[in-house]
């Protein structure tokens, strides 16, 4: 065309050339891989520094069947402190189960409605409203839950105390459904729509098509918003430490209160002696914690893999 | 027809693509075995053969395209200008002499300008008056100028796929390619819009090489001065085109295919 082609030499220069498109994309390529890099180095650092904090108490003080079958959390006790959080991992668990029954479906709903069936300025209002939902401090889901949940329970179940697993549990679930609705929204979008066109091209019905084309397609990323839902729940303090009731208990029903394992850190940490047994068993809960999130994460992965491999 | 001549010709140009003994697997499947063959500078190189054949494959591993796919493995020797491209530093200069079309049209979420001033852009090309003139070039050159003109600044990826797979061929050629690559670029294009591309196609000969992929037998009669068949992963002949056409074959599977009396 307008340029000359150069000659063959000069050609064979080039394909050896260290330009400067060459060297930037070099640049960016180690960028790139020191950022990757440094997350992993950073969540090794925060296992490394919460496991030397607890490592001591989990060597030598520490009776791994006392501290997982025990439901006693007596850490300071003057004669005999006992550090059993069987009762604090019901706590956690029942609170986070049924916050995913309650949020699963609200979320889904939601996405499926936003992402399918709202159009135009509705969508996008719903879409700007659920994100704002999504910015609820916690502390002021734990407010509405003691302040208006609390009398609301009393009043229609006639129990005595409305801080219990239900009440959390609501309240979680609540506080995870935008998030993961937003989530699982972004997985509907990302199914093109001529998955839609080919499926309502053979006659089938709207929730046909979602049912069977539009969720089996968008299953990662659904998966996905409701293990991010279970890890919320786990890892929330603040709503959970105001609306559970942070009593002891392994609870018979859902009226009973209840404490959770990150409710106890947050409140007990700040009274206790640095390097002290309590102090130590409260961060070998967090290294409990943490391989529980982990382990959350790695099932996670490995069944989305399973799936993208049929 | 002029075909006989042009072959005559094309034996005198230098050779622009050298392939020996290339060996293409997917884990451990292989894809094509054993070929060996060159282009010469200034010819429509045409590839036949039906799904599974090897043809797409056999492009990918001459601009390194294998780099996307870490299950492919690429054994052999490819030279693009007598140099080795399994043994370059600067793949990306490899790449920006050689344009690719897709079989499947890859309008860019650009513009359309954009879409055909992005290659020019990347060479360091920033006067608009010369953009403009390349832009426009390519466009017409790709029958789609006269559609596009009003809209040049609307969204490369909302026209329609005929429409992008022009636009697709536009931007190969604003790369002013040594060699340009199709891959059964006709398939989601019009037949009288592809007429119009393959004139294109037959005076731009003049300025570049040219491989074609295709699965239209006609069309490789009608523009490649040689044609190689492959078949499930083996080149079965090579030959100049209108001897493959005329029944002067080496094999039988070749007279079958390009006689519609395959399968």
């Amino acid at each position: 065309m307008s340029e000359q082609n150069p000659s063959s030499v000069e050609i064979m220069d080039a394909f050896d050339r260290r330009d400067l498109a060459w060297f930037i994309d070099k640049l960016v390529q180690v960028l790139v891989f020191i950022g990757g890099i440094s997350a992993i180095v950073f969540i090794i650092g925060i296992f490394i520094f919460i496991t030397m904090e607890g490592f001591g108490f989990l060597l030598d003080t520490l009776d791994f069947r006392e501290f997982f079958m025990s439901p006693w959390w007596e850490p300071t006790d003057e004669d005999e402190p006992s550090f059993g959080i069987l009762a604090l991992i019901a706590g956690t668990a029942s609170v986070t189960g049924l916050a995913m029954l309650v949020a699963i479906p609200f979320s889904l709903g939601a996405a499926i409605y936003i992402g399918e069936f709202a159009t135009g300025k509705k969508r996008e209002s719903l879409k700007v409203l659920v994100e704002l939902l999504a910015a609820i401090p916690s502390v002021v889901w734990g407010f509405i839950g003691l302040s208006i949940m609390n009398p609301l329970i009393i009043e229609l179940f006639d129990v005595p105390v409305g801080l219990n697993v239900l009440n959390a549990g609501v309240i979680l679930g609540l506080m995870a459904a935008p998030i993961m609705t937003s989530i699982a929204e972004d997985a509907l979008k990302a199914v093109p729509d001529r998955y839609r066109e080919a499926a309502e091209a053979m006659g089938a019905t709207r929730w046909q098509v979602i049912f069977k084309v539009v969720l089996s397609a968008a299953k990662n990323g659904l998966l996905g918003a409701v293990l991010l839902g279970v890890g919320r729940g786990f890892g929330e303090t603040m709503a959970v430490l105001m609306a559970t009731g942070h009593a002891i208990n392994i609870p018979g029903s859902v009226f009973d209160s209840v404490r959770a394992l990150t409710a106890t850190i947050a409140a007990e940490l700040g009274e206790t002696a640095v390097g002290s047994d309590h102090y130590q068993a409260l961060f070998t809960i967090g290294i409990f914690l943490f391989v529980i999130t982990f382990v959350i994460n790695l099932t996670a992965d490995l069944i989305v893999r399973g799936i993208r491999n049929k | 027809m002029v075909s006989q001549a042009v072959s005559a010709a094309v034996e005198q140009h230098p050779v622009k693509l050298e392939v020996s003994n290339l060996e293409i697997s997917y884990d451990g499947q292989p894809a094509l075995s054993n070929v060996s063959l060159e282009v010469r500078e200034n010819e429509i190189f045409g590839i036949i053969g039906p799904a599974n054949a090897g043809k797409t494959s056999f492009l990918k591993s001459i601009n390194r395209m294998d780099m996307f796919n870490p299950n492919m493995n690429v054994a052999g020797d490819v030279r693009f200008n007598g140099r080795d491209v399994y043994n370059l530093r600067n793949v990306y200069a490899l790449r920006s002499r050689i344009g690719v079309v897709f079989p499947l049209p890859v309008g860019l979420p650009l513009t359309v300008y954009e879409n055909v001033a992005l290659a020019p852009r990347l060479k360091g090309v920033k006067d608009k008056a010369e953009l403009d003139v390349i832009v426009e070039r390519c466009l017409a050159r790709a029958a789609l100028w006269d559609e596009v003109k009003d809209r040049l600044d609307s969204l490369g990826s909302l026209l329609s796929g005929g429409q992008q797979q022009r636009l697709t061929i536009a931007r190969a050629l604003s790369q002013d390619p040594e060699l340009l690559m199709l891959d059964e670029f006709s398939i989601a294009v019009d037949p009288v819009t592809t007429m119009r591309i393959e004139d294109v196609l037959k005076d731009l000969k003049n300025e570049m090489t040219i491989i074609l992929v295709t699965n239209l037998v006609q069309q490789a009669r009608r523009l490649a001065d040689r044609t190689a068949f492959f078949l499930e992963g083996e080149c079965v002949e090579i030959g100049e085109t209108e001897a493959l056409f005329t029944g002067e074959v080496k094999d039988q599977r070749t007279r079958d295919y390009v006689e519609g009396r395959f399968g």
